[in-house]
């Protein structure tokens, strides 16, 4: 088994609230996340996955083809997008780091041919990262 | 759902590394020019990754805010502009990035109980970085395979 990791970037913005609480409970909780203006950032996406080396063509997976995926799954629907008001998960869901690795797992389980999508990584900023694997 | 959240720190610090076990001689073979009598310092970072179920209210796997004033605390301002090897723990140990890595890990996992500490990566320049303890979730990984090294 080997592993491959792709890249991808995008952009957008967001704000932390939960409507179960209150104002000062939101912001006493999010600090200046909470600001409902919302605020952005440049997240990079690392997709990991695992397979067998095809012998014929050396590859575990055709790079132009996760390239597409993460493309038509992901940055078209997150890139320059408010993620709490036009992204459909993140109406229910507030989109933290942890929340937006879940959610890109969400979008690509199942839909990479010939591999297992192995690790979901999102940095919000180069010093902030959330990791899933698909753990229950 | 269990998901992991990493941050990252730095810090800059001094050490040497020498051993009383070894002579002079035995420490200037082994250690190099890390072994130089004066020290020489670098600008660490550390890589922090804990892990736990994503809070339905919060979206969050703990509080970043806790995380970063533990860290702080702990190991910021206990290192950042000094000699690792004038520290206690480094008064029988060796302050190679290994045991410093450890040394972290014990501090940390003793003091933050927000989440589960799940691995301290420490890069001591851009070329050389340590991990530990190597994850659970890897190690299964690394099971899977049956063998760490092509035969």
């Amino acid at each position: 088994m080997i592993l491959l990791t792709r890249k991808a970037e995008f952009s957008a913005s967001h704000y932390y609230w939960n409507d179960a609480w209150s104002a000062e409970e939101n912001e006493r909780v999010f600090g200046k996340c909470s600001n409902r203006n919302g605020h952005g950032h440049n997240y990079t996406l690392e997709v990991t996955v695992s397979g067998e080396i095809d012998p014929v063509s050396g590859f575990v997976v055709d790079l132009k083809e996760l390239k597409d995926v993460l493309e038509r799954e992901v940055v078209r629907v997150y890139d320059h997008r408010h993620l709490n008001l036009e992204v459909p998960e993140f109406k229910t869901a507030i989109p933290t780091t942890e929340n937006i690795a879940l959610a890109v797992w969400k979008r690509l389980d199942g839909k990479i041919p010939d591999v297992k999508l192995h690790r979901v990584r999102v940095y919000e900023l180069p010093d902030l990262f959330a990791d899933y694997y698909g753990e229950p | 759902m269990r998901a992991y959240l990493g941050r990252r720190y730095r810090f800059s610090a001094s050490h040497r590394l020498h051993s009383d076990a070894f002579t002079d001689a035995e420490n200037q073979a082994i250690y190099g020019k890390c072994n130089n009598p004066y020290g020489h310092g670098h600008n660490y970072t550390i890589e922090v990754v804990v892990g736990g179920n994503v809070d339905p209210a919060t979206g969050m796997v703990c509080n970043l805010v806790e995380l970063d004033s533990c860290v702080q605390k702990e190991i910021l301002d206990r290192f950042d502009h000094t000699n690792l090897n004038t520290q206690a723990f480094f008064q029988r140990t060796v302050p190679t990035t290994e045991n410093f890595n450890i040394e972290v890990h014990r501090l940390l996992q003793a003091a933050f109980k927000q989440a589960e500490l799940i691995s301290i990566r420490v890069e001591e320049t851009s070329n050389n970085s340590f991990e530990y303890p190597v994850p659970m979730i890897r190690q299964r990984l690394i099971a899977k395979q049956g063998r760490t090294n092509p035969a």
